[in-house]
């Protein structure tokens, strides 16, 4: 079964890349993200950094947001995971 | 359809006239609709002029118009204030006669009080500071430059910053931290949940989703006719 975090962070990149609901449940830990998506410029990234803060209740550091972060869907999961442990 | 304008105070008591979009037919009930701001408005101006098409097709009156600084407005946007926005929303009201008021996202940091209306998923104005700030460390990092968020707020607020292709005076990124959306009684937000579908204004490019046009409306329709 997918935890909170899971079931919300697929729902706000579904929301940021305006996924289907059939897309958003393929994502695996291994599903490519932005590297992926060349179009996504700053303005969408910092989007969904900002949508993840409030959504899933935790705070981000702008030096945390890092290429490595937004290569798979699993990075991102584990990384905000790792944040709501520690909030 | 129509093109307008209406009159629009500067500072020093002169005024210019700024660009409206508008669906007037002299009917009884008159929306002022106030877009979304800065990214956001280009984003969800198609939506928004889609929610008039449909507001005007239920016999309500509608007109959307241009901030100063923004779209066909001749005002430098980096001479302007938050405030500067606001002024121009009351003397949109007023010109317009405007019986009920939209807001989308930004736009309810600028409404003026006692008007009747709807707030579609308001937001704080640090919030999209936040947004704006993050975007342009993300693009500056891309380009080899390091900056922090504190930094450029602290600088932004006394100098004025480029933030995401927007030349924001000091007063505007001040002003813009600082605002909250209207809190009045005759206001009822509006929320993406209500709407359904995805919110446009997250998205990299601008998009349509006919399905938020018509339950916007409706929602709004169903209100002002109550």
């Amino acid at each position: 079964m997918r935890s909170d975090t899971d079931r919300k962070l697929r729902r706000i990149l579904s929301d940021v890349l305006g996924l289907t609901d059939d897309q958003v449940e393929d994502l695996t830990p291994d599903t490519g993200l932005f590297g992926h998506l060349p179009e996504l410029d700053s303005m969408a990234v910092a989007g969904l950094f900002t949508e993840m803060e409030d959504r899933l209740g935790i705070a981000i550091d702008d030096d945390e947001i890092d290429a490595d972060l937004l290569e798979t869907y699993g990075a991102l999961l584990a990384f905000a995971e790792a944040k709501r442990e520690a909030a | 359809m129509n093109s307008d304008s209406y009159p629009c105070p500067l500072p020093g008591g002169v005024q210019a006239h700024e660009y409206a979009l508008s669906f007037d037919h002299g009917r009884r009930l008159r929306m002022l609709v106030v877009p979304a701001l800065f990214d956001e408005a280009n984003k969800l101006r198609h939506l928004t002029v889609e929610v008039m098409r449909r507001l005007d097709g239920t016999g309500i009156d509608c007109f959307l118009p241009d901030l100063p600084g923004t779209n066909e407005s001749l005002r430098d946007l980096s001479a302007v204030e938050l405030e500067d926005w606001r002024m121009a929303v009351e003397a949109a009201a007023r010109h317009f006669a405007a019986t009920h008021v939209l807001a989308i996202r930004g736009g309810g940091l600028l409404l003026p009080p006692g008007l009747p209306g709807w707030l579609h998923a308001p937001v704080k104005g640090a919030s999209l500071l936040r947004t704006l700030l993050r975007a342009r460390i993300l693009a500056s990092r891309e380009a080899g430059v390091e900056e922090t968020g504190e930094a450029l707020l602290e600088h932004g607020m006394k100098h004025g910053l480029d933030l995401a292709g927007f030349t924001l005076s000091g007063e505007m990124i001040r002003q813009l931290h600082e605002a909250q959306t209207a809190d009045d009684a005759c206001l009822t937000s509006i929320e993406q949940d209500l709407v359904g579908g995805r919110p446009l204004w997250l998205r990299a490019e601008p998009d349509h989703d006919p399905a938020q046009a018509d339950a916007l409306a409706a929602i709004v329709t169903m209100g002002c006719k109550a």
